[in-house]
């Protein structure tokens, strides 16, 4: 009688790290969704194109390791970076802009330093931060929210935004080159803020159009925002990660944003819910700052190392050169999370207080 | 409503308890064997008291403890012993051991026993005796002595009763509640008897056994036990879990319950002690549950220990071919057995044979994500994503760091691994692999101790040689300028002259055959003398070892107990070789003359050297032990010993010192003087350096032998028993094996 030797545990739960992946997919859906009805179908098209490069990078990878290809591109991971850098990127940027990011994304980030699990920095992160350092102009070039575009200009509809993003193949097809960004792009609320000068808070949110018709934090972009945080809570409530992370980032960026606010004169810096709810915030929050694998490890550790991320947001928007600063908090911290890990395990049973990571000798077990 | 805190971590596996409770708790017919082993549990194996071919009876026991935490077995049932044989058990390195198998004869015939009517007659000590000689040990968990857990010295202010049970599939404790409400209820009050009456008295039970719960409550009116149900979420039976909910208290680090007032027991240990002092029926049977999809029946039963699992599976409509692979215990927890044959034991509660579907085989493990789905289950708070990552990359001090060995292998965090890594079996090899090189540091620590010291002891050996030596040749050489000057006494001359003459081989054998002489006129007495002394020794040594397993018995841990124990055995084997010795050595036969001879020549100063001698003698020997000893509390009772024996030294050579003025007088005055002490002291020292070494050497390496031969046979037992002690037995053989050696080298260079 042929029976298994297996050691305890017996049992298992149903989900596995690609079932995790997907509800991951699956919660960016009415971020990816806001995005497209607001500034049309640029996100689809970047997603769709860095998803690709993702699976043929990691499968290439995974080739040239000698791994079973399948069975790691299963797992879905290279797709959630894909998809993320996807949504980071300014809709209609050209197509070698996702194409670049993504290869450095999967290749360099995640597979250079032993591939999933082992990457110290975000991939997505490091993709992105890659192309806005090189490609500072197409990497800023956001098309405007489409209630905002003026009366004789039509939102690009997908042939349009296929053109545009890839011109090669417009001239291949008509001979003609057309389509460029240019003529849709407007400031983003945070380079608005950025390069206020003059106005009151209050006088730029009657005046701007971007403000005076939105709610909060201009148009489109707050939609966007709510919808990857409605995304975020799902996977919350699915427990795909704890709350720590995100929570602790959005408390400390409300708290430095008031501390800053001024009472909205024109220097000031935005209200907390300016903070909140434009550039990438809550994408940030929700889908960056808990990717498990960069972020600290224990629930004190996340929930120093989220709130690190928010004030460094909060720094870089504000005094920095770049307007949005998502990117670049999450590398710094990413930095950080050792650090944090070794100071923060959790005290563990029976224990009076916790341990270092470090620590060399032991009480004995 | 009592107030319970939240188990940290935790998980819901499914349950799967409804298919074993359909049946009240049934009885199988006695198997053709038992197989019964004799080491179930922690602890140092009981010894055997049956033989192949013994007829025995129900209840009669075939093995009983030998030591503390040793437990005994009995037989579950009357019939002939057929052999005593190594039998594959259930352990995880699915290991063979001694088992005693049992041919029941059918007519189930008790042996004479005898109940107590009321358990308040008795005093709690004598309660402890008989759970200790019924064989009672833990039935939930690792099967730990169950009076040895109970005769805690710490005052206990709250009983735990566990009756969580919370690994799915499992309901021996929930049909035990259900159907024996009333002997659990007495049991609890036996147990709170013999603790002191503590102050709380609490049933910790999960709120998926309801049935359970309302029986067992309305058998609880008028007492002050309390009943207390918490939600469902594995593992809130861990003992240390337990606790925690129940109190909100931590048990603390390294500790045991005792230490915060609380003891811990099983309701199906708390079932069995009710049954062995109520009935005077000793462990041989308890409730297992036979439960599975590859089983058509899914039940409990009062199985016999001993009884094979084929027989279980058996008699409940077993389906090879669905199953794929064979659990006892608990789909979390259990253990895969490989072979069918393997007995239930005491701690058996559940045969699972799941099929396919049930239980499927994990897919291949995928990398770690770092997602923290453990680290939200672990009940113990540690980062099992950590662990993994540091026992990939075998860093083991980060392990410690981590405190790997906080775990309690609840398996928790591999059961919501989505990425499937068998997260429990890389710690348990990582401890496996972390207690190995702690051993392996111990013995290479002193491996090296005794290095240094048998360095040093060399090196002060040859100083001493040279040294005498050195003397001989002076007084040598003042003896050949004696007797140059003298030459008067043709009496004397010829010692003198053979003492100047050394290599002179007729001088050889005069020396040789006085010094025989003088070492016969000694020996038998003095070997005596030595013996008893050695008895005395080892008597005391004795003593004090077994003082110090009192001593500890209130904070000690297990391992302490456990190693106390085994310093008593060793002792006590001592003990017993040194008086075998002492018996086989000859009676000393009063010889007038010779004892007039022996009296005469051993002057008083004589004896004093002698005394001195075997003073300086037994200190290094101490020394020796100390730099050996590893407790701090063995080692200042050397110290102690050590100190005691110095001062002996001292006054010994004090009394040296004044003797001499004594001592010349007791010598004939007819020779001279001079030459007569010169050529003893000759005699004498050619007579240690040839003869009397060579035989106390060639004594020694004999002795050595048979204590290393013994060690070894002790050693291989233990190996074969998978016994705590290998490891100082092992450094014992060895150490052994050095002496002999050095004898040898030491017998072969002086013949
Ligand atoms: S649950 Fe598994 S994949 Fe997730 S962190 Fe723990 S070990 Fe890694
Ligand atoms: S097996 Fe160990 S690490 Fe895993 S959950 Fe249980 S106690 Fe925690």
């Amino acid at each position: 009688m042929a029976l298994l030797k297996l050691t305890s545990p017996h049992a298992h739960t149903a989900q596995s790290t690609a079932d995790v992946m997907k509800l991951v997919l699956l919660a960016t859906i009415p971020g990816l969704v806001a995005l497209t009805v607001f500034f049309g179908w640029g996100t689809i098209i970047n997603v769709f194109i860095a998803a690709a490069v993702a699976l043929i990078c990691e499968a290439s990878v995974m080739g040239l390791r000698k791994r079973p290809v399948m069975f790691y591109l299963k797992d879905n991971s290279a797709l959630v970076t894909a998809v993320l850098l996807g949504l980071a990127l300014p809709p209609l940027a050209p197509w070698w802009i996702p194409v670049v990011g993504t290869f450095f994304a999967i290749v360099i980030a995640k597979h250079l330093y032993g591939g999933l699990g082992y990457n110290p920095f975000n991939p997505a992160m490091v993709g992105y931060v890659v192309l806005l350092i090189s490609f500072p102009v197409q990497m800023t070039a956001w098309p405007a929210p489409a209630p905002l575009y003026p009366a004789e200009i039509d939102v690009p509809g997908l042939w349009q935004s296929l053109q545009i993003v890839l011109p090669f193949f417009n001239e291949a097809l008509t001979g003609t080159v057309s389509g460029s960004i240019d003529a849709y792009t407007a400031a983003t609320p945070l380079d608005t803020f950025k390069h206020n000068t003059g106005l009151l808070v209050e006088q730029l949110y009657k005046k701007d159009p971007l403000f005076n018709q939105g709610s909060w934090a201009g148009i489109g972009w707050e939609w966007a925002n709510f919808a990857f945080l409605a995304g975020g809570c799902f996977l919350l409530y699915r427990r795909v990660f704890t709350w720590h992370a995100p929570v602790a980032m959005l408390v400390s960026l409300t708290l430095c944003a008031a501390l800053f606010y001024d009472g909205g004169s024109s220097s000031s810096h935005g209200s907390p819910l300016l903070h909140l709810l434009s550039g990438g915030t809550m994408l940030g929050a929700f889908f960056i700052v808990t990717d498990p694998v960069t972020s600290a490890t224990s629930n004190k550790g996340r929930l120093i190392y989220g709130a690190l991320i928010g004030i460094l947001i909060f720094i870089i928007r504000s005094w920095g050169s770049y307007p949005d600063a998502v990117a670049f908090a999450v590398l710094l911290m990413n930095f950080a999370a050792p650090l944090i890990d070794n100071y923060t395990l959790p005290r563990t049973y029976g224990h009076k207080k916790s341990r270092k990571a470090t620590e060399k000798k032991d009480e004995g077990p | 409503m009592r107030k319970v805190w939240d188990l940290i971590g935790g998980v819901h596996p499914p349950e799967n308890k409804h298919q074993s409770v359909q049946e009240s708790i049934g009885t199988l017919p006695l198997p053709e064997k038992l197989v019964i082993p004799l080491n179930q549990h922690i602890g140092a194996p009981p010894k055997l008291l049956v033989s192949a071919g013994d007829i025995v009876l129900k209840g009669q026991p075939l093995a009983e403890p030998k030591g503390m935490v040793s437990v005994g077995v009995h037989a579950p049932t009357s019939g002939q012993i057929s052999e005593i044989s190594d039998y594959p058990i259930p352990h995880p390195s699915g290991m063979s051991a001694r088992c005693v198998t049992l041919i029941p004869d059918g007519k189930d015939e008790w042996i004479e026993h005898k109940g107590t009517d009321n358990f308040r007659d008795k005093t709690p000590e004598e309660l402890l005796d008989i759970i200790r000689s019924s064989g009672i040990s833990g039935l939930g968990g690792a099967g730990f002595a169950s009076a040895v857990k109970l005769s805690t010295r710490q005052p206990i202010s709250t009983l735990i009763i566990n009756a969580t049970e919370c690994e799915p599939y499992i309901t021996a404790d929930d049909m035990l509640m259900q159907e024996r409400p009333e002997a659990i209820v007495e049991g609890i009050k036996i147990l709170s008897y013999i603790l002191g009456e503590p102050d709380e008295i609490l049933i910790g039970i999960e709120d998926n056994k309801p049935q359970a719960y309302e029986i067992l409550e309305s058998y609880l009116e008028g007492t002050n036990i309390e009943l207390v149900e918490f939600s469902t979420r594995y593992p809130s039976g861990g003992e240390k879990q337990l606790i925690q909910i129940l109190t909100g208290k931590e048990v603390p680090n390294g500790g045991l319950p005792a230490d915060i007032g609380i003891v811990c027991q099983n309701v199906g240990t708390t079932h069995a002690i009710q049954r062995a002092i109520v009935h005077g029926e000793p462990l041989f049977s308890r409730v297992t549950t036979v439960t599975g999809k590859a089983c058509s029946t899914n039940r409990n039963y009062q199985t016999l220990i001993g009884t094979p699992i084929s027989h279980l599976l058996e008699y409940n409509g077993f389906d090879q071919s669905q199953c794929s692979r064979l659990v006892m215990g608990g789909p979390m927890m259990g253990l895969t057995l490989e072979n069918p044959e393997i007995p239930v034991i005491k701690t058996t509660n559940c045969i699972l044979a799941p099929t396919e579907d049930e239980l499927p085989t994990p897919p291949p493990a995928q990398p770690c994500i770092r997602c923290g789905m453990c680290a939200e289950a672990c009940p113990a708070s540690l980062l099992p994503q950590q662990l993994f990552w540091y026992a990939q990359s075998q860093n083991y001090e980060r392990l410690e760091a981590h405190n790997l060995f906080d775990c309690i292998e609840c398996g928790a965090c591999s059961y919501v691994c989505p990425s499937n890594i068998p997260l429990v079996q890389y710690y348990r090899a990582s401890k496996g692999e972390i207690r190995k090189l702690a051993a392996e540091k111990v013995n290479a620590d002193r491996a090296r101790q005794r290095f240094e010291f048998q360095k040093a002891r060399k090196e002060k050996e040859e100083a001493a040689k040279a040294a005498k030596r050195e003397a001989r040749k002076k007084a040598a050489e003042q003896a050949r300028a004696k007797a140059a000057n003298t030459r008067t006494s043709t009496e004397v001359s010829p010692a003198a002259t053979g003492a100047t003459a050394k290599s002179s081989a007729a001088d050889d054998i005069i020396k040789a055959a006085m010094a025989r002489a003088e070492a016969k006129k000694a020996s038998p007495e003095e070997q005596r003398a030595k013996l008893e002394r050695g008895v005395v020794r080892a008597e005391s040594h004795l003593e004090t070892v077994e003082q110090r397993l009192q001593d500890l018995d209130s904070e000690a841990t297990d391992k302490q107990r456990e190693q106390a124990q085994a310093a008593i055995e060793d002792a006590r084997l001592r003990l017993e070789d040194a008086q075998s010795k002492l018996k086989a050595a000859p009676e000393p036969k009063p010889d007038k003359a010779k004892e007039v001879m022996a009296k005469v020549q051993a002057s008083p100063k004589e004896a004093l050297e002698k005394k001195i001698a075997t003073l300086k003698d037994r200190i290094n020997v101490t020394e020796e032990k100390i730099a050996e000893a590893e407790d701090d509390a063995l080692k200042a009772a050397l110290q102690k010993g050590l100190e005691k024996q110095q001062e002996k030294l001292r006054d010994a050579e004090q009394q040296l010192t004044e003797a001499p003025a004594e001592s010349t007088t007791a010598i004939s005055e007819t020779e001279d003087a001079a030459a007569t002490a010169i050529a003893k002291a000759q005699a004498k020292a050619a007579a240690q350096a040839s003869m009397s070494d060579e035989e106390k050497l060639r004594a020694n390496v004999t002795s050595l032998q048979t204590r290393l031969k013994k060690a070894q046979e002790r050693l291989i037992v233990a190996e074969e028993e998978g016994s705590n002690h290998i490891d100082a037995l092992r450094t014992g053989v060895e150490k052994l094996q050095a002496k002999l050696n050095s004898a040898e080298t030491e017998l072969s260079e002086l013949s």
